[in-house]
């Protein structure tokens, strides 16, 4: 089933992709870039939008994959995976959509680690990731947290070697190519460089429960630790507000 | 509606389950529920309730619960000795329970997780549409404490006049055999580590839980090293650490990770998988398609 879409004689947007089968009644699709998986996804939920694409229970992105999980039958999947190599995915579209704003006091314990690792001053760093247009290409580890990709090659950073046994809710990390914000309390190994107070990321009583899902653009805020007025943002404290 | 029953041992682990929060996995939520799914709806059946009502899922040890008001209940799966007020009572039929009495459920005799269903179901506040304990997230209901008040719904009003579905249940086998579909990266693992997994005898290991049915036996080898980039992860995947023994995903699996898939148990095996206790042997084969 592992299929080879249209190299180089189709149009830009023909799917360049593996489809692996998953169990019986799913498929794993496999793209060449974390861009590409994310106008698949995007095409993916427009195709169930208008109601064309085959029922199916889950549609879960990854790094640069796409989890098609519980179609009614083996067949449903196995004709879907032969269709999809064929697909004209439009590319991602600019940043038209406005970005969800998160304000973050930069007082991380890494903040000064970081700075060594991406060779700039330790004020540097809020100003370098405040600047960086995100987009939540992923979700997992809890409900409501988002991987985060859009910071520059040059800034990604390993995970911390001594990973910690709590990481405080709303504290913001740093992880290989990811920025993140922990939903609660947890176990964590990534380089957390601020706390995102106002932000709530998760609330099940919410509609909806979770404030990232895949595809949402961020943007990082200053928040200055000595009171409002500092940076672009304003004076009221508004948890993940949209603007 | 009133409260229904009060907790009077809790057991070891005493959840309340019902068929999960499918449609999720995008957020990072897992789908949870029943982990003997076919038990669950057969209690719940037993009652004339949906199949979609919450029943207590319990753990090698049982629980005991107050009825506070009369109702009826069933327990399902694991099978296990069941009295009110120390009467022995009927496993796998409806059992009325006066009000004030006890409804014990015992330690399984064999398998792991009884299914008690009661009148109308437990109604706990649902989270994304499901009363389901989700252990890994912590959403839904916490697992029953001694003490603990649990509301019921209205009970149906047509209940089976008679039990035509409440087929003795043979307990688990003396070997759990899982069919599994290899993939979607059975391509990390050497033809030698799939014979491995094919052919070799495994264990269930006492840290087997409702995420995942942990394995004991020799380690797969890799192919390739390295981390696989994160990627969606299916309800029955076979997940291989670096340590190389396969973890079996159960219903409160993570929804993403970074270990390689070598292939998934199909979801009609994994009730199965749920009653197995800790050193039971496991044999995997290829499934049919």
């Amino acid at each position: 089933m592992r299929e080879a879409g249209g190299e180089g004689d189709a149009g830009r947007g023909q799917l360049r992709a593996a489809v692996l089968p998953v169990g019986r009644d799913g498929l794993l699709v496999e793209l060449g870039t974390a861009e590409e998986t994310e106008a698949l996804h995007a095409e993916l939920l427009r195709r169930r939008a208008r109601g064309t694409l085959p029922p199916v229970a889950e549609i879960v992105p990854g790094a640069t994959t796409v989890l098609l999980d519980g179609f009614p039958s083996a067949d449903a999947a196995r004709a879907l995976a032969a269709e999809l190599p064929g697909w004209d995915v439009p590319p991602l579209t600019g940043s038209a959509e406005s970005a969800l704003e998160i304000p973050v006091r930069y007082d991380g314990p890494d903040l000064a680690d970081v700075a060594a690792l991406w060779g700039v001053a330790e004020d540097e760093v809020p100003r370098i990731h405040t600047a960086a247009a995100f987009r939540v290409a992923f979700c997992g580890f809890a409900p409501g947290f988002g991987y985060l990709t859009g910071l520059d090659e040059r800034y990604h950073v390993p995970r911390r070697a001594d990973p910690r046994t709590r990481v405080p809710a709303g504290a913001v990390g740093l992880a290989g190519p990811y920025t993140g914000v922990y939903p609660r309390s947890s176990p964590g190994g990534w380089q957390l460089i601020g706390t995102a107070p106002e932000t709530v990321l998760w609330d099940a009583d919410r509609t909806p429960a979770a404030l990232l899902a895949p595809g949402t653009r961020v943007r990082f805020v200053p928040l200055d630790p000595d009171g409002p007025g500092h940076g672009e943002r304003g004076a009221g404290p508004a948890p993940g507000r949209r603007p | 509606m009133a409260d229904g029953l009060q907790t009077a041992r809790a057991g070891v682990l005493t959840t309340v389950q019902d068929l999960g929060r499918a449609g999720y996995a995008h957020l990072g939520v897992p789908r949870s529920g029943a982990l003997d799914t076919g038990a669950h709806r057969l209690a719940n059946r037993l009652l004339g309730n949906p199949e979609t009502a919450a029943t207590l899922e319990t753990t090698l040890t049982g629980c005991a619960v107050r009825a506070l008001r009369p109702t009826v209940a069933a327990v399902t799966g694991a099978p296990c000795p069941v009295t009110v007020d120390g009467r022995p009572a009927a496993w796998g039929q409806p059992v009325h329970v006066p009000a004030g009495a006890v409804l014990d459920v015992g330690a399984a005799t064999h398998g792991v997780r009884s299914y008690v269903a009661f009148d109308g179901g437990v109604d706990a506040d649902p989270v994304l549409g499901s009363r389901a304990t989700d252990l890994l997230s912590g959403l839904g209901p916490a697992p029953l404490c001694e003490g603990a008040v649990l509301t019921l719904g209205a009970p149906p009003v047509h209940r089976p006049s008679v039990c035509c579905d409440a087929a003795v249940w043979a307990g688990p086998p003396r070997e759990l055999l899982l069919p599994v579909v290899l993939g979607p990266r059975h391509d990390w693992f050497t033809p030698g580590g799939l014979r491995t997994l094919l052919s070799c005898g495994y264990r269930v290991s006492p840290a087997s839980n409702r995420i995942g049915l942990r394995l004991e036996g020799p380690a797969l080898e890799r192919a390739r090293e390295g981390e696989l980039a994160s990627e969606g992860m299916p309800l029955g995947a076979v997940q291989v650490p670096p340590e190389g023994r396969p973890v079996i995903f159960l219903a409160d699996h993570p929804t993403t990770g970074g270990y390689p898939v070598v292939g998934v148990v199909p979801r009609e095996a994994l009730d199965a998988a749920a009653q197995a206790p800790p050193g039971t042997p496991v044999r995997f084969a290829p499934a049919g398609a």
